[in-house]
């Protein structure tokens, strides 16, 4: 009964809006970009079919997908038969957490506008799938460093040079 | 603008994003893309140097396009620039956009290795962390090669910092999933398995996540792996709700290090130690004892968390199945969520116990619930929680429960969603026959299964129900009553048709004494639903008219009748038109006996694996079903064995039907020798029953062919009826081949004759020459044939050796499902033995006409020289096959036939060889260089030899080898 073979915590992991808009997309598993799309499409319209109060895995595929609803947006992650649901629930609620104390109330236009910033966050608390640190705070502390490095760099610009008119 | 952009103010890209929002129409934005598009292609291009600020900015904006879902095919290498910039930010974009977008673009790969490298050696943490993460999302095979040996370094150097060591520890958990042969285990292994120690638990965490996926590849060599997982979790699940501070998530203490953890522990078995096999317990009933306190938050999240480790420590319990109480526990504790108002939980629970059910300690526990099963099976609203009830259920049945758990899915299959029917009409299929006492019960299962799924009944399904009615005498007559019952239904599914029309076609004489079902009431019955079948049951419908004619000679004329109805006789699909052709004439030219030898009752189908059940495993995947069954298998022995199968007495099989040329059909040749019964109508059979058809190449032949480059004699080909070994020897051009076939059989094949085959180009190079052998090998004999060969010029095909023979082996006669082809009656010579056709490679091959050259090292360099135009040389680089081993190495290039030179090349780790192929016109001169490289597990091979053909085909054979 070993569980035996190459295990990846999670596959991917997709941020979607309830109007269907991709908003963030991590794959963790070399997919084709013809392949992305395909699953994409077809996970959106089974997750946005559901209704409130239904479980929150469904088996799709040859995976399990754990996906939760906050405000708009569906965080939706991608994981192996075998994984454990719940801890990949929360996963998505310390991600959450993150998005918020990092932009203060985030909401997706947040997401939308900063999408690089999205990025970032996610790669400090995940990496190839698997959970880099679970600490709130040390994640914050990194990403609060890389943005104080950032002002550092910034030299003030014209706001006309800003928009390329310059 | 409604959002404000934190941190840096990349303005340009904030207007763009909002322009795209506020475009109305799908046309709109590509309009807007495509401007934006040409902008930036003109500022890449254009002749004033851009700043890192304006680089990164554009990069951003072809990143947000990509990620729009359109295509980007510029902007690589301004991004692959962002990489070297000092500034983080411009550098952090840089590598994000690489993450995202590029594939193994070589040559980018390698400008990007070499940032990579600079910045993994600048020491500086923040780098040294966006390099780790580029390494781990791009995850390549060049990427490996690069690093692989690095990052171990990086991870257990005293000096690195932890959050550089977290990064190290996933990025090489990626590098080893994605190329585990280049990751080379050491004595970093050790000290990695230390971290579980670490003060940080940040490193701990990511630790873990590394010996987990290590340890299931290389067991013993983090077997120490499990005594400090058991103390680390002991100190977790110990530990007051703040002790771990950051690492607390809603009152419950590191839950993910503790799911990780546990699932470690899962690579190994119980603990041998006692000592720490006892903590383990403890850990274990502390996880399943704080369940059962009362909430320290009502937070969904605090629950979420403790029972992730709650069921993580389930599943552990399940792993290690030893402990029954543990066991019973677990299982308790799982009833008890089986009627928890949060639907996940729920969920959970029913897809954890389907393991438990599994374990011979808690499968009498798991059964008690099967009350709330099937009534989740009524009430669930979410259909994804029902298909796990139906599992459940599934994996709890035994003989016990079998009748009610079977009448809970019929009833549940009634309105089931249209996604999961399909799986469910096959696990009904499998329990009703696995826990069938009384066959009856199976019949009417099945039958009951096409009445309400009849869509979702595959072939595999009816194939079985057939199957056994065939073999088991005493539901024979029930059967028959059954379908003859359930056919009076107006309307019925065309797979009850199927199976009636079988089932009459066979045992319909067991109901015919009854004048309600008598002769002509079945046959009316029968043929009233002929013309809204589909052809393939229209022809099957045929063939039991025509066993009709043989069971009830009153219904004969009636039958001749349909058949010579235009509408059969002149039918426009083939298949009909021909039975109803044949059947016609065999009713009117076969005397009773005949007709009732040719039409004689099915023999019993051998028993074996239910083809369902592999069809279920297909389905789901061998992991879910296979280990239920496994665990199963003994307690169902008694149920599965029944009456034996014998098909040593199923006398239709084991003797030649005499009346197979009485038949008069005028184009059938006289011998009885049927093609293999895949083969598609009767004029595809008549023209592969002539002799010179002959078979593809056997299944592993081309293996087997290559095992033979190297060597002169063994085993060539093996079957379940025939041997074929070898033995020869060369000289010069001249050799020798002794072909023994074996009979693996207790009867005789008739008619053995094997045949050389060559292509007109082979033998005018090539000359074979041998003497026919007996027609007739006994069983377990053994007959010899000589192959004199003569290489006339050089050659590259190989010879095919065909060998045909017909067996009277009655077990081995293919009657895995009774297709309605092989149980057509029209074809007797089917029952009397098969035809057996088998081609394989003979193993001759250029290279044996070798003869060794010792030469000195100048020698050979000098004549290496002389071969260098380019015709006379060719090179393979290809991947090794096998383990890189010098002493086989050398093995197989004295068994190619050339000499093996020592000391000739400067590199030692190199092989090179000499020899003179000899054919009847000339002589070739041939010398050989093979250059290993054992890190990339990749060979050279470099043929020089003074003709071209003869370099390309030595190249290749030897290229096999290695």
């Amino acid at each position: 009964m070993a569980r035996m073979g190459q295990r990846i915590e999670m596959r991917f992991m997709l941020l979607f809006s309830r109007q269907g808009k991709l908003r963030l997309q991590k794959w963790y598993l070399a997919t084709s970009d013809k392949e992305r799309k395909k699953m994409v499409r077809e996970l959106m319209q089974v997750v946005l079919a559901r209704k409130p109060k239904m479980c929150s895995f469904l088996e799709w595929r040859d995976l399990k997908v754990v996906y939760k609803r906050y405000a708009s947006l569906y965080f939706c992650c991608a994981i192996e038969g075998q994984d454990n649901e719940l801890i990949t629930l929360e996963l998505i609620h310390r991600y959450v957490e993150l998005l918020d104390k990092y932009f203060g109330s985030v909401c997706e236009l947040d997401i939308i506008f900063n999408f690089e910033k999205a990025y970032f966050i996610l790669d400090e608390f995940l990496m190839g799938g698997d959970v880099q640190d679970t600490s709130k705070k040390s994640v914050l502390k990194a990403i609060e460093q890389a943005d104080l490095l950032q002002e550092e760099d910034e030299s003030p610009r014209s706001v006309l040079e800003e928009m390329g008119l310059a | 603008m409604p959002a404000v952009s934190k941190g840096d103010g990349m303005r340009g890209l904030a207007v763009f994003i909002s322009d795209i929002r506020n475009c109305k129409s799908k046309e709109a934005e590509i309009k807007r893309i495509n401007k934006e598009l040409a902008n930036i292609r003109s500022k890449f291009k254009g002749d004033k140097a851009l700043d890192g600020y304006s680089k990164k900015k554009y990069v951003c904006k072809l990143l947000f396009i990509f990620l729009l879902g359109h295509d980007i095919d510029f902007g690589h290498m301004e991004a692959v620039n962002l990489l070297s910039s000092n500034r983080y930010t411009e550098k952090q974009i840089g590598y994000l956009f690489i993450s995202v977008l590029v594939n193994s673009n070589s040559e980018l790969i390698r400008l990007i290795n070499n940032a990579i490298k600079n910045d993994l050696a600048s020491r500086n943490p923040t780098f040294m962390g966006l390099a780790l993460h580029c390494i781990a999302n791009v995850g390549s095979r060049e990427m490996a090669e690069a690093f692989a040996g690095e990052i171990p370094k990086i991870l257990v150097a005293g000096d690195t910092m932890d959050s550089v060591k977290q990064s190290a520890a996933l990025c090489l958990l990626r590098l080893y999933r994605t190329s585990p042969d280049l990751v080379p285990m050491g004595d970093w292994t050790s000290r990695v398995v230390h971290l579980l120690n670490d003060q940080h638990l940040g490193v701990v965490t990511a630790a873990t996540s590394l010996i987990t996926t290590l340890a299931q590849k290389n067991p013993e060599e983090f077997k120490t792996s499990v005594s400090l997982a058991v103390s680390r979790l002991s100190r977790i699940v110990t530990s007051a709700s703040t002790d771990l501070q950051d690492y607390t998530y809603y009152f419950v203490p590191a839950p993910w290090l503790s799911v990780k953890l546990l699932r470690l522990l899962q690579c190994y078995p119980p603990p041998e130690d006692p000592a720490v096999r006892g903590r383990l317990t403890e850990c274990l009933e502390t996880i399943l004892n704080k369940a059962q306190e009362p909430p320290k938050s009502k937070k969904v999240q605090h629950s979420n968390a403790k029972n992730a480790v709650l069921f993580e420590a389930i599943s552990l319990i399940i792993h290690h199945d030893s402990e029954p109480n543990l066991l019973v526990r677990a299982c308790n504790q799982l009833g008890q969520f089986l009627q928890h108002r949060e639907t996940n939980l729920r969920y959970l629970a029913l897809e954890s116990m389907c393991t438990l059910a599994s374990s011979e300690f808690s499968h009498e526990a798991v059964k008690t619930h099967i009350e709330t099963v099937t009534n989740a099976l009524k009430t669930e609203r979410d259909v994804s929680v029902r298909q796990r009830a139906v599992d459940l259920l599934y994996a709890m049945c035994d003989r016990s429960n079998a009748q009610q758990i079977v009448a809970e899915m019929l009833s549940y299959l009634e309105t089931a969603d249209y996604s999961i029917r399909e799986e469910i009409v096959l696990k009904v299929a499998i329990l009703a026959e696995k826990y069938a006492v009384d066959y009856t019960w199976y019949v009417d299962t099945i039958l009951n299964l096409i009445r309400i799924a009849g869509d979702y009944v595959s072939e595999e399904v009816w194939y079985r129900v057939i199957q056994i009615v065939i073999n088991r005498d005493d539901v024979q007559g029930y059967a028959a009553k059954t379908v003859f019952e359930a056919l009076q239904a107006p309307a019925c599914h065309e797979n009850l048709v199927k199976v009636g029309g079988y089932i009459l076609g066979e045992f319909g004489n067991l109901i015919a004494g009854d004048p309600r079902s008598s002769p002509l009431i079945q046959f009316n019955l029968l043929h009233s639903k002929f013309h809204l079948c589909s052809v393939p049951t229209r022809a099957l419908l045929l063939s039991t008219y025509i066993k009709f004619v043989n069971l009830f000679p009153e219904v004969k004329t009636t039958i001749q009748d349909v058949l010579r109805s235009d509408s059969q006789l002149k039918n426009a699909d083939v298949e009909l038109q021909q039975r109803a052709v044949e059947y016609l004439r065999l009713s009117t030219v076969a005397s009773t006996d005949i007709l009732a030898t040719v039409l004689e009752e099915m023999p019993p189908f051998p028993e074996r694996e239910s083809s369902i059940l592999a069809k279920l495993k297909k389905k789901k995947g061998p992991s879910t079903v296979t280990d239920l069954e496994e665990a199963k298998r003994e307690r169902s022995a008694d149920i599965n064995g029944g009456p034996e199968p014998a098909p040593a007495s199923a006398s239709a099989t084991s003797t030649p039907s005499p009346s197979a040329d009485l038949l008069g059909l005028g184009a059938a040749p006289p011998a009885p020798v049927g093609p293999p019964p895949s083969s598609g109508g009767l004029l595809v059979d008549v023209f592969s029953d002539s002799p010179s058809a002959v078979a593809p190449l056997a299944p592993g032949s081309e293996d087997n062919f290559a095992r033979f480059v190297c060597k002169n004699n063994g085993v060539l080909f093996e079957n379940q009826l025939l041997q074929i070994g070898l033995k020869s020897e060369f000289r010069q051009n001249l050799g020798r081949m002794f072909i023994f076939y074996g009979n693996k059989t207790s009867t005789q094949f008739l008619s053995f004759t094997p045949t050389l085959i060559c292509s007109d180009d082979l033998r005018a190079n090539l000359s074979l020459q041998t003497k026919p052998v007996d027609p007739t090998v006994d069983g377990g004999a053994q007959v010899q044939q000589v192959v004199n060969i003569e290489c006339v010029s050089d050659f590259t095909e190989a010879p095919v050796l065909n060998i045909q023979f017909r067996t009277l082996h009655p077990a081995l006669v293919d009657r895995t499902v009774p297709s309605d082809r092989q149980w057509s009656p029209a074809r007797p010579w089917r029952y009397g033995g098969t035809f057996q056709n088998v081609s394989v490679k003979l193993p001759i091959t250029l290279n044996k006409f070798f003869q060794p050259t010792e030469m000195a090292s100048q020698d050979f360099f000098q004549r290496w020289k002389q071969l260098s135009n380019p015709q006379q040389e060719v090179q393979n680089i290809f991947k090794a096959k096998h383990p890189m081993d010098t002493e086989i190495t050398k093995a197989k290039i004295i068994g190619f036939g050339s000499a093996l030179l020592e000391e000739v090349d400067p590199n030692p780790a190199n092989f090179v060889g000499a020899g003179i192929i000899h054919t009847k016109t000339t002589q070739i001169g041939c010398l050989l260089r093979l250059e290993p490289n054992l890190q990339a597990q990749m060979y050279r091979l470099t043929l020089r030899t003074s003709k071209e053909t003869v370099s390309q085909r030595l190249c290749e054979l030897l290229s096999e080898q290695f």
